[in-house]
């Protein structure tokens, strides 16, 4: 009987393959697909069991995020936001099954899963500690932030605040509005959390969106600061002083209509290119269009960052200046209309750029990465490109200037500092309130701060231009960050 | 000539209960942050327990093989730990205690059963006795009064304050039929009958016996939905079928009929069906979170995918989230928490305490001990591949204990049994054959 009962040994043995082969699959290879399933409540559990890292700003004295012990086994760790709203779009929130903000992109220091973190982790695991993150501290001046979203609630509209250090890229402010509280959002209960949820993404003002770089919209008047750096940059011999042609009224090239300076006013005739962004004349910005020609435009709206994806490390939706439909299409995306579409932060680095003597450096919301009290990693300010020479970006600015002392922004004007700065309506669809934009930065000598501001449907009457709505916030910001 | 290898076993012995030790310290470690109150009696009860099997075996059975009592000792000390576990995170069916007293009923089990059958050759003269003992055994929970439902299985009977399952003995007692009546009739089996096409068919009298009872047996643990059971004893008659007459074609014709009476089965009754259609499809929502679909079946994956290769480490995983996780479902909680270093360690246990039995049946000087031990231990293979093939996805899912870390004590003490009368065997082949008496004066010459 030896002979079968050693098949037989060899088919237990096959058995016992199977089984081990089988566990190993399940283990090793679909391990990580069985974890993560959403029905595997140990994954909510375990987010819940780490020590995430907070999130700071100014140089870790002011707290965003943070994380309170609950002493509960289940979900022992949760989230806390201190100072809510005004910081939820950059913050972002931590639920149970999904995440938002720095929260999300951040999330692999903060829960201490990244690979710069392994050896702390491995001492954690064996010295039996909960898991702890790593804190991230982000390049808000939360004052700065404070009073944007303040100022911007306060007009009852919706829009977003941008602000940058020109020389850094670093972001000083970011707010969009409407804003929400992310702290019902962060409970460790599935179904309370999706309510809350729920009630916010039918919110007809879209609350959840960040309007400051997931939404585009049209540039208006702000965007002749584009216009006018192309021109300039086209031909070495012009300066804020050369005469542009500036009649009352453009015939568009190929149809039967005419470009309107704003409101028909008159801009003379003829005008330094200095006039016609003083008071904001369109017509010659539309003819400076169609003079330099699409691909000029578009390289130079390209130059201060237009169409390229980003990562803050937020993700930026890309503005676009258009498509190059026509002669007439070109004259009106000159002065950021037709289907030029920028985001708020697309705007403010162009005022960022102009005030960095031409270079727009690549914005950034993470200031460093601290663990156990010391840095870890940080961001070095990086240029993105040199949009136009040192030259041209001095000619602008002194355009700019003009625009707060003697044109259209002066409610940006701060005492014994020289702000430049450029408003910006932009007409939606027939019928139907204006976007109010304003784009500045100060101190004009040594540039700290460059700040876009973006009322949505801001120009309810035929007064408020950017000038009237959305300069007075640009003012504020420049002031808190300037600290006066 | 083997030698006995005592000092080995105890040292092997002491090596399990210590890694059992070591397991049952980390679990209070890792839930309470300290080590466990009861901790010290736990030690000196599961080590006396062993110290005292372990002094039966070398006064009873002193040539037995020495690794069976560490393996065995070292996988019902998992399960404990892993039942102990279970039972401090809440799980109000789980109890260590329980699980403890039956294990020590168990050695007590193991024990009796060395010094009482000195001989396990007994058992075949046995052979009807035992086969209607397997039977008798089966059908008691049928019966009115004594037999109960648990769980919607007619399997336990009620004695007192204590449940027993009945087909946990019976597997014994017909494996021990089995052997006795093939050994008696392989002759027969293998050569007498008619050749119908390529197959030697038995005369219907030599067979008639075994597939009665064996048929008789299937029909009670089908009706009882025990699927478990039946593929079980279905196995063991198939593969000891084969060990007595070498004939491949019985694995053939039996391969044929379990395909199908499983067909027949899957039409007749909805419930095999439906742990067919679990086990292809237990990722789909719909069955997730059909009542009895696949929602257990995901959680034991579940556990393992999260456990990975190292485990979450004793008493830091989720692993009472498995519906069951402390008797069908123990084998993917100890995954989760041990992941799949501790799985493969088991796994590999097992397959040692299954070929230390195979070696005993390949060493074994008479037929009757050779399918013995061989039967007893592919039923205790082939009991690990049917539950933890189900439980970890492998094959569809029928319900059986894993033998020695379920919850379970009527499991635990026909396992005890098992492992005593393959340690009987193993005495019995490693015994040093009787010396021949060299008194050629003595010698007697038999007159008529």
């Amino acid at each position: 009987m030896n002979s079968p009962l050693k098949r037989v040994a060899v088919a237990c043995l096959l058995m016992f393959g199977l089984l081990m082969a089988n566990v190993t699959y399940l283990g090793a290879v679909r391990a990580e697909g069985l974890r993560e399933d959403s029905r595997n409540v140990r994954m909510l559990y375990a987010r819940y069991n780490i020590d995430r890292g907070w999130i700071t700003a100014d140089n870790g004295k002011t707290t965003l995020a943070k994380t309170v012990d609950t002493g509960d086994k289940q979900f022992r760790f949760e989230r806390e936001y201190p100072l809510g709203k005004p910081f939820t779009h950059v913050v972002g929130w931590f639920a149970p099954e999904s995440a938002a903000g720095i929260e999300a992109a951040m999330s692999r220091y903060l829960d201490g899963t990244h690979p710069d973190l392994v050896v702390r982790r491995a001492i954690d695991m064996v010295s039996g500690k909960p898991a702890k993150g790593a804190s991230v501290d982000l390049t808000l001046n939360t004052k700065a932030q404070e009073i944007a979203y303040k100022d911007l609630a306060e007009t009852g509209k919706r829009g977003a605040v941008v602000a940058l250090e020109p020389k850094t890229g670093k972001i000083l402010a970011m707010v969009s509005v409407p804003s929400y509280d992310p702290n019902p959002l962060a409970k460790a209960n599935k179904a309370t959390v999706n309510k809350a949820y729920n009630k916010l993404d039918k919110d007809g003002d879209k609350p959840l969106l960040n309007r400051a770089i997931n939404l585009t919209f049209a540039p208006g008047s702000t965007f002749k600061t584009v216009t006018a750096a192309a021109y300039l940059s086209d031909d070495g011999s012009r300066d804020e002083n050369t005469q542009v042609d500036a009649p009352d009224s453009l015939p568009l090239p190929g149809t039967n209509i005419s470009l309107p300076n704003y409101h028909g006013e008159s801009c003379g005739g003829r005008a330094t290119l200095l006039e016609a962004l003083t008071i904001s004349c369109n017509t010659p910005f539309a003819i400076m269009g169609m003079d330099v020609g699409y691909d000029k435009l578009k390289e130079q709206a390209e130059k201060f960052g237009v169409g390229q994806p980003l990562k803050i490390p937020l993700e930026v939706s890309p503005s676009d200046i258009g498509p190059d439909e026509s002669k007439a299409a070109l004259a009106k995306t000159a002065i950021g209309q037709q289907s030029n579409q920028m985001t708020p932060l697309q705007m403010a680095m162009v005022a960022a750029g102009i005030a960095n003597q031409g270079t727009v450096m690549k914005p950034y919301l993470v200031n460093k990465i601290m663990a156990d009290g010391s840095e870890i990693d940080g961001t070095d300010p990086d240029e993105l490109d040199a949009a136009v020479s040192p030259e041209v970006a001095s000619e602008l600015t002194k355009m700019m200037v003009n625009v707060v002392e003697r044109g259209t922004g002066g409610a940006a004007r701060l005492p014994g500092i020289t702000v430049a700065g450029k408003t910006g309506t932009a007409e939606t669809l027939p019928g139907k309130p204006s976007h109010a934009w304003f784009i500045s930065f100060a101190p004009v000598d040594d540039p700290k701060v460059a700040v876009a501001v973006f009322v949505e449907s801001g120009s309810a009457g035929n007064d408020a231009t950017g000038g009237a709505v959305a300069a007075p916030i640009a003012h504020d910001v420049m002031q808190a960050v300037l600290g006066r | 000539m083997t030698a006995k290898r005592r000092g080995a076993q105890l040292g092997m012995l002491a090596f399990a209960v210590l890694i059992v030790m070591g397991a049952y310290a980390s679990v209070g470690l890792g839930i309470n942050g300290k080590v466990p109150s009861g901790m010290l009696g736990y030690g000196l009860g599961l080590g006396g327990l062993m110290l005292a099997a372990y002094l039966v075996l070398a006064r009873w059975a002193p040539w037995a093989d020495p690794l069976l009592l560490p393996l065995v000792t070292l996988v019902n000390g998992i399960g404990l730990v892993m039942i102990y576990r279970i039972e401090l995170a809440g799980e109000r069916l789980a109890s260590a205690a329980s699980q403890l007293m039956w294990t020590a009923l168990g050695v007590v089990m193991f024990s009796a059963t060395l010094i009482a059958l000195r001989d396990h050759r007994v058992l075949q003269r046995l052979t009807y006795t035992a086969g209607f003992a397997g039977l008798g055994l089966l059908v008691l929970p049928m019966l009115p009064f004594i037999g109960r439902e648990i769980n919607g299985a007619r399997i336990w009977v009620g004695v007192g304050p204590f449940s027993i399952q009945p087909a946990e003995f019976a597997k014994l007692a017909l494996v021990v039929f089995f052997a006795g009546y093939l050994v008696a009739k392989r002759d027969v089996l293998a050569l007498a009958g008619r050749r119908l096409l390529f197959i030697d068919l038995p005369r219907a009298r030599d067979l008639g016996p075994i597939v009665i009872t064996w048929v008789i047996s299937l029909g009670v643990l089908v009706l009882q939905k025990d699927l478990g059971s039946s593929l079980l004893l279905f196995g063991a008659f198939i593969v000891m079928l084969y060990i007595a007459t070498q004939r491949t074609s019985w694995v053939l014709i039996g391969i044929l009929l379990f395909i199908g009476g499983a067909f027949v089965a899957g039409q007749i009754f909805s419930h095999v069906e439906a742990r067919f259609d679990v086990w292809l499809h237990a990722e789909d929502q719909r069955l997730y979170t059909a009542v009895g679909g696949s929602e257990q079946l995901m959680q034991g994956q579940f556990a393992m995918g999260s456990g990975g290769i190292l485990g979450t480490g004793l008493g830091q995983g989720y692993p009472y989230r498995i519906p069951l996780s402390f008797s069908d479902f123990i084998f993917p909680a100890v995954g989760e928490e041990l992941g799949l270093t501790g799985l493969m360690a088991i796994l590999m246990v097992y397959a040692l305490i299954v070929e230390r039995g195979l070696r005993t049946a390949l060493a074994a000087r008479d037929p009757f001990t050779k399918l013995l031990a061989g039967g007893l231990s592919f039923i205790l293979a082939w009991q690990v591949f049917i539950i933890v093939g189900g439980v970890t996805r492998l094959i569809p899912l029928t319900g059986l204990v894993t033998p020695f870390m379920s919850a379970g004590g009527s499991a635990l003490l026909a396992n005890w049994m098992l492992i005593a009368l393959l340690v009987r065997m193993s005495d019995a082949a490693r015994r040093p054959p009787p010396q021949a008496i060299q008194d050629e004066g003595m010698t007697q010459v038999m007159q008529r």
